[in-house]
């Protein structure tokens, strides 16, 4: 169980995150949900430690994630927003960063193959570089990764931004698969709400640094709250809003 | 009172950097033995790939050495003393200056643009999900094969610099060749080229530094990172002067 008690971060005067409440069963998928500039990033960055919250605290199995970041991370996969792939290594060894350390080299490229062919890359892309891939492409081995050491706990940062429809649905059900196959608890960020319906057990509406609305889909789509009705259906809404309390 | 707030505000603001980057350097050098493959690739960029640039460079300087003391000294009946003016100038400054400033051109920029691009593109975030720290990945092994190569160009560059000086003298000027090179060997103590060697260990520093601070430093797209790129050149050029000026002091 991973949970998020009111954590809070501010960048100078603007305070992006001012409270926020979460709760992530193990083997259940979230996915957060929020305009641009909502915070969504700036949470998975304070779950990772690559920023450091003004107040609140993450918990991890029950105790202070500060103190077993280690064993966190060691359990651990990101899918970054651009795939984040080293440039100056080739695909199958960032699919195998991590393996490379824990095992002969050999059998750390098989694994890694083994890894592309999950998220449809044949073993021709193994020794490709970052920059010789198409995006959606660098995504998929993003994807595999994300998933080389077999994971408990992934995270997608807006998986499927700047691809096309078609790319986008297939790396939406290869995270389901994925998440269904391995059991892990995932998080996942995005605007995009095909992502949500495909991927999601669980959503959860950021806004204005809180967390404004939380539950499954099939929640999702008779829920009342007036500003997640106008963002599923994507419908244009004055850029100045009031007080969270006054849409919801 | 404003102009000595700002005085005041610029000095703490200007402790307040050497401090971080001092602790910046710490943390790098400390992690000596993380990754010694990527030391490895390190020396190979910074120490063998610099080559080309830091010997046509000292050869250069070492043949206009050659011609500026010879004309230079011919006005005082001094010209004889062009092989141990160039072998001493080549050890003691002009080696490891130039070799410093060459090495800060072409490294200081390429490790600044690579961190840089690396930062703007969570690369460097991706390590940290990775389990790998930064540090140790990327800076340490940097660092530390710019401090273990550059006294080692330094080294090949006085010797290239003393055959420029020497080609010149035995070609234009009417230097006998063994009476050269006895002449640069004779007046030349073991003190000079050491303390050569020694700068050459600090301006490794310096430059690798520069341009892993700004590199790692660097925000806010493409435009963040040519500033972080041009910022690790200046840095690591004047540093390098300064440190120079520093150093003489100290060794002579």
């Amino acid at each position: 169980m991973l949970s998020v008690r009111g954590l809070s971060k501010s960048f100078g005067a603007k305070r992006v995150l001012d409270g926020v409440d979460l709760d992530l069963p193990k083997g259940e998928s979230l996915v957060v949900i929020g305009g641009s500039g909502t915070g969504k990033s700036v949470l998975l960055r304070c779950i990772l430690g690559l920023e450091v919250p003004d107040a609140g605290e993450i918990l991890w199995q029950g105790a202070p994630l500060s103190g077993q970041r280690a064993a966190f991370m060691d359990g651990f996969g990101m899918l970054f927003q651009n795939a984040a792939l080293f440039d100056s290594l080739p695909v199958w060894r960032n699919v195998a960063f991590r393996l490379l350390r824990q095992m002969p080299k050999a059998r750390a490229r098989e694994i890694a193959v083994e890894k592309l062919a999950r998220v449809g890359l044949g073993p021709e892309v193994a020794d490709l570089y970052p920059a010789e891939l198409s995006g959606g492409m660098r995504k998929r081995a993003g994807l595999a990764r994300a998933i080389a050491a077999d994971p408990r706990v992934i995270f997608f940062d807006e998986p499927t931004t700047g691809l096309d429809p078609i790319r986008a649905a297939t790396i939406n059900d290869l995270i389901r698969g994925i998440v269904d196959e391995t059991g892990a608890t995932a998080i996942t960020i995005t605007h995009d709400m095909s992502s949500v319906r495909a991927i999601a057990d669980r959503v959860a509406l950021l806004d204005q640094g809180l967390v404004r609305w939380q539950g499954s889909v099939a929640d999702m789509d008779q829920a009342p709250d007036d500003y997640l009705r106008d963002f599923i259906a994507g419908r244009a809404r004055p850029m100045a809003r009031g007080p969270l309390s006054a849409g919801m | 009172m404003k102009p000595i707030r700002l005085i005041g505000r610029g000095a703490i603001g200007l402790t307040r950097m050497i401090g971080r980057v001092t602790i910046f350097a710490g943390r790098g050098l400390a992690r000596v033995r993380a990754h010694p493959s990527e030391l490895a690739r390190q020396m190979l960029h910074i120490g063998w790939l610099s080559l080309p640039v830091v010997g046509l460079t000292a050869l250069f300087t070492g043949a206009a050495l050659a011609l500026q003391i010879h004309s230079g000294g011919e006005r005082f009946q001094a010209g004889d003393v062009v092989p141990a003016i160039v072998a001493i100038g080549m050890a003691r400054e002009l080696g490891p200056v130039l070799g410093g400033l060459m090495v800060a051109a072409r490294v200081a920029s390429a490790i600044a643009a690579e961190l840089g691009t690396m930062r703007v593109t969570e690369q460097i975030d991706a390590l940290v999900t990775l389990s790998t720290d930064p540090m140790g990945w990327l800076v340490s092994p940097r660092l530390w094969a710019a401090i273990l190569c550059v006294p080692v160009l330094v080294g090949i560059g006085d010797v290239i610099g003393i055959m420029g000086g020497w080609i010149i003298g035995v070609q234009a000027l009417g230097f006998n060749s063994t009476t050269y090179l006895a002449n640069s060997w004779a007046y030349l103590e073991s003190w000079d080229v050491i303390s050569g060697l020694i700068k050459g260990g600090f301006f490794g520093l310096i430059v690798a530094l520069s341009g892993c601070w700004f590199g790692m430093s660097a925000g806010g797209g493409a435009a963040g990172v040519g500033r972080a790129t041009t910022n690790a050149v200046v840095a690591a050029s004047v540093g390098i002067l300064a440190a120079n000026f520093a150093l003489t002091g100290l060794f002579f």
